[in-house]
């Protein structure tokens, strides 16, 4: 008698449990993760030992992408106002409260100063075809190099900002030692920077990672 | 999600009753798109750790800086980073003799120069380890540089330095090239 009674029982289990906690971990995933701001260009970068974590806020991000073309991005909307307000009365763009809210909310920019005002009017969707030039860039301070521009913009509004160099592997040594040597300049005192790299296991301890 | 065909298939529409029918509802597809979501958050959340090596470049000197000391042709090894992935090398301050190998295989040489360094040190030495001159040529690139820079530290050199090829070097990187002692391109 009792093993018909087994026989009959259903195979269906209560699910309710079970959704009840993927749910809850799905919840604080979705809360816990922040999502990454879209790359303005893509850049993949070399892979070194180092495993120190870049700074989330206070960062000045500067990509170099493989062709040599450099931007420049930092965080934070309420800085990125001021940053692109002290350039435009520095640099007499004449710029318009829509385009400095444009580039508050943009990913970056990768014009010289001269294209800037067009590049901003653009669409966010527009700005993502346009084929950014790049910053000019080279070992000079003169009014040429006009990323040293930005970074001491950018230096002035946030002083506390570090600075990171993303930099695509294939890019020649030439662009990167202007990069390098601007950041280095006196005036910026940013000769300790970071930069971004992919992690890859250290031979001489290999136990150590996981 | 079988259980719920097995029992509308066994009692089709002319049979089925309104009160038969239970208020469960089968969470399994539910519980299968929680979970496809949850391992989309997870994945994107975990992948999403940018590392980066700290870099510190020399500060401009002042002119009325104290000159740096001088540095031993013997503690020197210079690395001139090549186009292709080569690295041409070469020990002491000026030298002649020159030679090429690849990111690979240049651990072997910094450390055998860095052993013998060290076993020749003398307590007075100002400078005690190797030094290593990097000259990124304009043939080098970004990959190149980094990979250089991660090799100083594996092998915990301390002390080193990332300055311009000089023409002569180039000179003699060309005349070595046009030699024959090219390498195929190294990865």
């Amino acid at each position: 008698m009792p093993k018909k009674k087994i026989a009959r029982k259903s195979t269906a289990i209560d699910m309710t449990a079970m959704c009840d906690v993927s749910f809850l971990l799905l919840t604080f995933f979705m809360l816990a993760t922040k999502f990454k701001p879209p790359d303005l260009v893509e850049v993949v970068t070399p892979a070194s030992i180092s495993d120190t974590k870049v700074a989330e806020t206070n960062i000045i991000t500067i990509s170099i992408d493989k062709d040599g073309r450099v931007f420049f991005d930092m965080d934070g909307i309420p800085t990125k106002l001021k940053l692109i307000d002290e350039i435009d009365t520095n640099m007499k763009l004449g710029l318009t409260k829509e385009e400095k809210d444009n580039f508050a909310l943009s990913a970056g920019v990768g014009v010289p100063f001269n294209q800037l005002k067009s590049y901003l009017n653009l669409r966010p969707n527009d700005q993502k075809s346009f084929k950014s030039p790049g910053i000019p860039v080279d070992t000079t301070l003169t009014e040429s190099n006009q990323l040293f521009k930005w970074v001491a913009y950018a230096r002035i509004v946030n002083p506390q900002a570090r600075l990171s160099v993303k930099g695509d592997g294939g890019v020649k040594y030439p662009v990167v030692r202007a990069v390098f040597a601007t950041l280095a300049n006196k005036k910026i005192q940013g000769h300790k920077f970071y930069a971004v790299t992919t992690l890859k296991a250290n031979p001489n301890q290999p136990e150590e990672k996981e | 999600m079988a259980q719920m065909d097995t029992a509308s298939s066994g009692d089709k529409k002319g049979g089925k009753k309104g009160k038969k029918l239970s208020t469960r509802v089968d969470l399994t597809p539910m519980v299968d798109l929680a979970f496809l979501l949850i391992t989309f958050f997870m994945l994107t959340t975990t992948m999403n750790k940018p590392q980066a090596m700290q870099i510190n470049m020399p500060v401009e000197r002042n002119p009325d800086d104290p000159p740096p000391p001088e540095v031993p042709a013997a503690k020197v090894l210079t690395l001139i980073l090549g186009s292709n992935n080569v690295i041409w090398y070469y020990e002491g301050l000026q030298s002649p003799e020159i030679k090429n190998t690849d990111y690979k295989s240049i651990r072997s040489i910094i450390l055998d120069k860095k052993k013998k360094v060290e076993a020749a040190i003398l307590p007075t030495d100002k400078i005690k380890s190797v030094v290593i001159i990097i000259k990124p040529t304009n043939d080098s690139n970004y990959n190149n540089l980094i990979d250089i820079l991660d090799e100083m530290a594996i092998d915990e050199i301390g002390t080193y330095t990332v300055v311009p090829v000089t023409p002569q070097e180039m000179a003699l990187v060309d005349q070595f090239k046009n030699a024959g002692g090219a390498p195929p391109a190294a990865n």
